[in-house]
């Protein structure tokens, strides 16, 4: 039966959709609730920012340099998760998993260097209960962080599945639906990099 | 050790009140009733197989109702608890600690887990049928919205007898529901119970958009979808919108109470009045994501049984649209008095009384829908037809509220309990309850028997205004809200008499539906709808057999008008009928364990978050996260086809022949 169900294709059977455009659009609605979770936590930064009960603020804090090291990661890993969907539809099952592999090195130095700044700070003594802007901070650029290694996770996982399965429909969507996250999370950085850093040390 | 013991279980389970043993006897007393009957009966497979790994959209919708129904009866129990304290001055059936936990719990369970899971179970029921659809489009994210409804559900239940309920109010505000003043566990119950079924939300409003959005049946344009469709599309555009505000809330109160974090706390810069903003940008339009679908139940069953089209259809559409828009510009009207100054609050008293002009259009529609129509006074009809002078009085005093410097007035008084009681209960319950009415053959295949489901009618819609309409009064002489007892010298004792009997006469109401149900499931070879179109509906679930099959439509329907049904019945009628396509193999989504099983760990999870016991949240967390590869690794072969031949064998048996 489940062999049947993999080789039917839909335009004989009228009541049947195409899965893989209705779970397209189900993610894209999906990132829709991310922006409004995203959003509302960058609200509650804004106005926490200036709330730091006599403890650190960001221009002492932030380490600018990890900061552009770290833009730079993302962004890059972003092209480089173009670029597999390119070798993917161009046909290349080699091409697709060798830039995942660099988009998920690029990935996890950027986590690395997130988790050392985060350390750094806890170092200095600026922790998660020193002041309402530094919960605030942690906890708005700690979730795109857990973003990014839940997408890690993702990444990994899809290609055991890559491999095993080869390229077929529902691979297919995975990998984009894999792309358009991780296109999403750059985008969320650049307002991070804006509001917090950027904002933060001027 | 045996000392350490003794004391760990005294602060685990909630001892000293005769009332929380009898709830701890009751639920044992369940427990194991279940359990004997089941294994007595050899159920447990059947339970396994069709229902706790059911993907079918009817069959997740029916545990939705079941579910919501239990949570109605414990949070009905608790309103009448509080009434029966409130009666007459210095009562003491309730000291002011239990008194706070079960205004909390009741305010909670009724919208989060009655209310909200009464609407999923009808969206479940009827929308996929009345666009001609097999099936939701995410049927395995479905059954996992439910179990995590469920899940969520039962965490915060069990704060009655372990750990101790929350007591702050069923929006938890701060500083108070901070750990240094809600010291115990009770606000964590709160924050994990609706945080799980909150996901299932959110879930469920993305899984019905695409629902609506791809699978309408060919020729159902939007303005051809019925309305009570609209009106569900129009309620999960506002929850993709609010409910990731709540989740990032309740996750913001729980860093502060167990990550030490200070966003709303009162030192090292944190901010309570920012919850309060944040709880009511969700909190406000949950509201209307409740009505709503109330809404499209009225226009759907006022239609049908005044055998009229309804007037205005696109208006009522345009209405929804601009009601769901504007209910994310109103939230500030819950907090006037908190000094937001006079610009904002004028802003937001305007924004709220614009809210009444679409509601109005909407009123007048259905007026005019009946207005010459060939009225049957069915039970759907008679709690249709109820909510309107009911809502006239919730909708005419909610305008008395925006009015941003009398609301200094009514504040918090007893008046606004009135209201917003006339508006929850006389708009949203009613309208499910006829919606329950109205889709119930399509359920179980029999209608319910009419006379005792009049009684419960009269009974709930008499002791509705007995009880809330001495409230308003009860507002304006000063009574405020979360009282726990009063002084003879105040003068409100007669009021609160007849509001306690109001209370009980819906009571009583609750009962006669359940002998309802019973009495219809006794006499249901009687009461059998062998028509599967029982009312003379107009839409295309009353096209199909009742109960639906498991596949919906043995051929997918091709939609022609508005109200299609109606269009194809009179063609019928006149001898014109419509080629049938011929049946094919049914593509079907097959059953899943992972969603129940994910949602046990999420509620380990959750419990282990409740107390702080990372042995508990840990093997959770890793139980969601090994379901969740699974569910990626295993999703290649979720479908199965039931053959042509079988279709027809089922069909030729339910229709006697095709
Ligand atoms: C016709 C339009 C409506 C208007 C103009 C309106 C207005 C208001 C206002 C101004 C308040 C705040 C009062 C105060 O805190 O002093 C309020 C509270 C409330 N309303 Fe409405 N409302 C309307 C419809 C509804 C509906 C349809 C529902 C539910 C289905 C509802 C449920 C509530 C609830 C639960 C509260 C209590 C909030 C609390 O705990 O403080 N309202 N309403
Ligand atoms: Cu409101």
């Amino acid at each position: 039966m489940a062999q049947a169900a993999a080789h039917h294709s839909h335009d004989h059977d009228h009541g049947h959709h195409d899965p893989q455009e209705l779970k397209m659009l189900g993610f894209w609605i999906f990132l829709v609730t991310d922006v409004i979770l995203f959003s509302t936590l960058f609200a509650t930064f804004v106005v926490l920012r200036n709330n730091t009960a006599g403890g650190p603020g960001g221009a002492e804090l932030f380490n600018m340099t990890g900061v552009i090291i770290e833009t730079f990661l993302l962004l890059t890993s972003s092209f480089t998760s173009g670029l597999a969907v390119l070798a993917m539809n161009k046909g290349s099952m080699k091409g697709l998993i060798s830039w995942l592999i660099v988009t998920a090195i690029l990935g996890l130095g950027f986590i690395g260097f997130e988790v050392y700044e985060f350390v750094e700070m806890v170092h200095e003594g600026a922790n998660f209960g020193t002041s309402a802007f530094l919960s605030a901070f942690f906890t708005l650029v700690g979730t795109h962080g857990l973003h990014v290694s839940l997408g890690l996770v993702w990444m990994i996982g899809l290609m055991f599945q890559l491999k095993k399965r080869g390229l077929t429909p529902e691979t297919k969507g995975k990998v984009s639906a894999l792309s358009l996250y991780w296109h999403f999370l750059d985008a969320v950085w650049i307002f991070l990099l804006t509001v917090v850093y950027l904002m933060g040390v001027m | 050790m045996l000392d350490k013991i003794k004391e760990f279980a005294s602060t685990f389970f909630v001892t000293g009140d005769p009332m929380i043993y009898g709830a701890d006897v009751s639920i044992a007393l369940a427990t194991i009733g279940i359990v004997f009957v089941l294994t007595y009966f050899k159920k447990w497979g059947w339970l396994w197989k069709n229902w706790l790994t059911t993907v079918d959209h009817k069959k997740v919708g029916i545990m939705y109702i079941l579910a919501a129904i239990l949570m109605l009866f414990r949070g009905g129990v608790d309103a009448l608890l509080m009434r029966v304290q409130l009666a007459t001055p210095d009562v003491t059936l309730l000291h002011p600690e239990h008194y706070n936990q079960i205004f909390t719990t009741h305010g909670t369970i009724m919208i989060l887990f009655m209310a909200m899971p009464l609407m999923f179970g009808l969206f479940n029921i009827a929308v996929p049928l009345q666009i001609g659809a097999r099936d939701v489009a995410f049927p395995f994210l479905n059954a996992l919205s439910f179990w995590l409804f469920f899940m969520g559900a039962m965490l915060f239940n069990l704060s009655f007898v372990i750990g101790g309920s929350p007591d702050a109010g069923w929006l938890s505000y701060p500083p108070l529901s901070e750990l240094q003043f809600s010291p115990g566990v009770g606000q964590n119950f709160y924050i994990w119970g609706i945080q799980i079924s909150g996901i299932g939300s959110l879930a469920t409003g993305i899984n019905f958009i695409v629902t609506i959005i791809k699978m309408r049946a060919p020729g159902m344009t939007w303005m051809k979808m019925p309305v009570f469709t609209w009106s569900v599309f129009s309620s999960c555009v506002i929850i993709i919108f609010a409910f990731p505000i709540l989740t990032v809330t309740l996750a913001l109160l729980f860093l502060d109470r167990f990550g030490g974090g200070h966003f709303f706390t009162l030192d090292f810069g944190g901010n309570p009045m920012m919850y309060i903003n944040l709880i009511w940008m969700w909190g406000h339009p949950e509201v209307y994501i409740v009505v709503l679908p109330a809404f499209g139940i009225y226009s759907e069953v006022i239609s049908v049984f005044s055998k009229k089209k309804l007037f205005g259809y696109k208006s009522m559409v345009y209405a929804m649209f601009m009601i769901a828009i504007l209910s994310f510009f109103t939230w500030a009207h819950h907090f006037f008095t908190m000094g937001s100054g006079a610009d904002v609050n004028a802003f937001f008293a305007i924004s709220t009384m614009v809210i009444a002009i679409p509601t109005g259009v909407k009123v007048f529609n259905w007026l005019f829908t009946m207005y010459r129509g060939k009225i049957t006074f069915k039970t759907p009809m008679m709690w249709s037809i109820a909510f309107i002078p009911n809502f006239l009085i919730a909708g005419l005093t909610g305008v008395m509220l925006s009015v941003a410097p009398a609301d200094f007035q009514f504040h918090n008084s007893y008046f606004l309990i009135a209201h917003f009681h006339s508006a929850l209960i006389g708009g949203v319950v009613f309208g499910y309850l006829a919606g329950l009415y109205y889709w119930w053959p399509k359920m179980f295949g029999f209608t319910l028997p009419e006379t005792p489901g009049k009684w419960a009618f009269w009974f709930w819609n008499i002791g509705f205004y007995v009880c809330f309409i001495p409230q308003y009064s009860l507002g304006l002489m000063g009574m405020t809200r979360r009282l726990s007892t009063y002084g003879w010298d105040t003068g409100w004792q007669p009021l609160n008499l007849v509001s306690t009997v109001g209370a009980f006469l819906m009571g009583i109401g609750f009962l006669f539906q359940v002998l309802q149900i019973l009495l219809g499931i006794k006499n249901y070879r009687k009461l059998k709808d062998t028509t599967g179109d029982p009312w003379g509906g107009h839409t295309l679930e009353w096209s199909i057999p009742s109960p639906a099959p498991e596949y919906n439509f043995a051929t997918i329907p091709q939609v022609e008008e508005r109200d299609d049904w109606w269009a194809e019945k009179d063609k019928r009628a006149k001898g014109i009928f419509r080629k049938q396509p011929p049946i094919e193999a049914i593509h079907m989504p097959k059953n899943s364990a992972i969603p129940f099983i994910m949602s046990v760990f999420f509620f380990i999870a959750g419990f282990g978050f409740v107390f702080g016991w990372s042995f508990f949240y840990i093997p959770g967390l890793i139980g969601v996260a090994i379901c969740m590869i699974c569910r990626s690794f295993f999703s290649y072969d979720g479908d199965y086809y039931i053959p042509a031949d079988e279709v027809k064998r089922t069909e030729a048996a339910i229709r006697g022949s095709v």
